[in-house]
């Protein structure tokens, strides 16, 4: 049995080289209004995907 | 940097600056612990003693488990040096001046009186006002003349109680929608509603027009009642909890959030999260309280043990209800870890003072909606722009790299540094950090990473 299995997850350093495209959603302007969290902003970079 | 925990029956490895999520047995999860610290020769021997009531695992396998640690590292998956500092300051200099966001403030009143408002029961500290059409009008023009070559532009219509301006609104969108194409852009709007004045049209423009609405409920009948009154003291759940389930049951596929607080009073939550469950909402997000320490709302070091608590049985609750197909969403454990956000965001933040901006009545301009009364922080105003450049600089140079108490913390890149406002009213900097919320921030990323290893466990 595999005693470490990977996640899918996006490479933050990779992601440095054509990210920064600015189009996502401001953290939590459209929802919670009271804590920052960055996490779950989906990206909308459409060039990079 | 490695952060190593185990939740919900799952051993974790993150290692934050590749963003890789590792679930690991036992064994490799002790191996991880070490694996900076001894040599090979050290460590095998250490795991066969610690494990020496499974005979299956043998020297062989310990050192299968070194190797595979030994790749992940040399793949950039584990251990990965943090190289992000030199780049801190790039994405909000890229940016520029562009803005892409405004809260339009378009209520400075609210037909509700909580105590525990962070906006004095929507004056802001300042004189009850409505924002007139002309001003909305322009705040809309100088977003489009300022957002460059952005597509997405978001607006929420915020207040006070936004309802309480409703024509306005519809006058604002409808203007936006004759603007948007031929200026290349695409207006995503919100609403952000007590729902004491939710009618047929409201619902049917809402679920027109808006991407989103935020509709806010404390849960519990009790809960609700206690802070959400109204100026007679009477509570308003009665009221707005059958417009919140008309309006919701209309929506169709449409997000919305289902949005309470949380306070000293009841930092068991949970229970309010199964009393939006039980009246049909699955769009759910619960936050913690924002008013001064003193104040009897506040929550207490004595409330965090059971918060914490509270969020990983909320996490458990999901993977249940999941698995009974009846799943429902929890805003902060709503994590993409394939498509989410690209290491420029996870430095920068929220954008509040450069990209995001919050508008007053009478067309102030203010870092966020949480700073808007604090004349201090005034940017300038939709008619003559940003005229106080020293406050817009101060928070351009926000990101999770000028926090020095950031430094070490493995939650850095999914929290970007947390909240300017909070870190404000905790400390007085907008450069420091609100300790309180950074440790349920880490709890709830701790959850939703879980409930991802989960996922990933289903057929």
């Amino acid at each position: 049995m595999d005693m470490i299995k990977t996640l899918n997850t996006r490479d933050l350093c990779e992601s440095a080289k054509n990210g920064g495209c600015g189009e996502c959603q401001t953290s939590c302007q459209s929802a919670c209004k009271t804590s920052c969290g960055i996490a779950n902003q989906p990206c909308e970079n459409k060039a990079e995907k | 940097m490695v952060h190593q925990y185990k939740l919900g029956g799952y051993n974790l490895v993150l290692d934050t600056c590749s963003g890789s999520i590792h679930v690991v047995d036992e064994a490799a999860y002790d191996i991880i612990a070490v694996y900076k610290e001894k040599t090979r020769e050290e460590i095998v021997p250490l795991i066969l003693g610690k494990y020496a009531h499974r005979p299956e695992l043998t020297a062989q396998e310990v050192e299968s488990c070194l190797d595979a640690i030994g790749q992940l590292e040399k793949n950039g998956k584990l251990f990965t040096p943090d190289t992000f500092a030199p780049m801190a300051g790039d994405f909000k200099a890229k940016g520029g001046n562009v803005i892409k966001a405004l809260c339009l403030h378009v209520a400075h009143t609210c037909n509700l009186n909580c105590a525990y408002c962070f906006a004095s029961q929507g004056k802001f500290h300042g004189e009850r006002a409505l924002m007139p059409f002309e001003v909305g009008r322009r705040a809309l023009d100088f977003l489009i003349e300022n957002s460059g070559g952005r597509h997405n532009l978001e607006v929420d219509f915020f207040g006070g109680e936004p309802l309480m301006n409703w024509d306005v609104v519809k006058r604002l969108v409808a203007y936006a929608r004759t603007i948007e194409k031929e200026k290349g852009k695409n207006f995503r709007f919100t609403l952000t509603t007590n729902g004491m004045s939710i009618d047929s049209d409201v619902i049917d423009f809402a679920n027109r027009e808006m991407s989103n609405v935020v509709l806010s409920l404390d849960g519990r009948r009790e809960v609700h009642d206690r802070y959400r009154v109204d100026y007679q003291g009477q509570g308003s759940y009665d009221r707005v909890v059958p417009k919140f389930q008309e309006l919701v049951r209309a929506r169709g596929e449409k997000d919305y959030y289902m949005r309470g607080t949380f306070t000293h009073q009841n930092p068991d939550f949970l229970k309010d999260i199964d009393a939006m469950l039980d009246l049909g909402f699955d769009q759910l997000s619960m936050e913690p309280v924002v008013c001064a320490p003193g104040d009897p709302a506040a929550l207490t070091e004595e409330d965090k043990a059971i918060v914490m608590e509270q969020y990983e049985r909320l996490a458990q609750k999901m993977l249940e209800r999941r698995k009974e197909g009846r799943p429902f969403t929890f805003y902060h454990y709503m994590v993409d870890l394939e498509s989410g956000p690209c290491i420029y965001k996870r430095i920068s933040g929220c954008g509040s003072g450069t990209e995001y901006m919050a508008v007053t009545p009478w067309g102030d301009l203010y870092p966020c909606h949480q700073f808007v009364g604090e004349e201090k922080f005034r940017l300038g105003s939709v008619f003559e722009g940003v005229t106080n450049h020293t406050v817009q600089e101060e928070f351009r140079g926000c990101n999770v790299y000028a926090r020095p108490d950031c430094a070490d913390c493995w939650a850095k890149l999914y929290c970007a540094g947390g909240c300017a406002a909070n870190a404000y009213h905790a400390t007085g900097s907008i450069g420091g950090i609100y300790r309180y919320g950074c440790e349920l921030f880490k709890k709830r990323m701790e959850c939703a990473i879980m409930l991802k290893a989960a996922e990933a466990d289903l057929p």
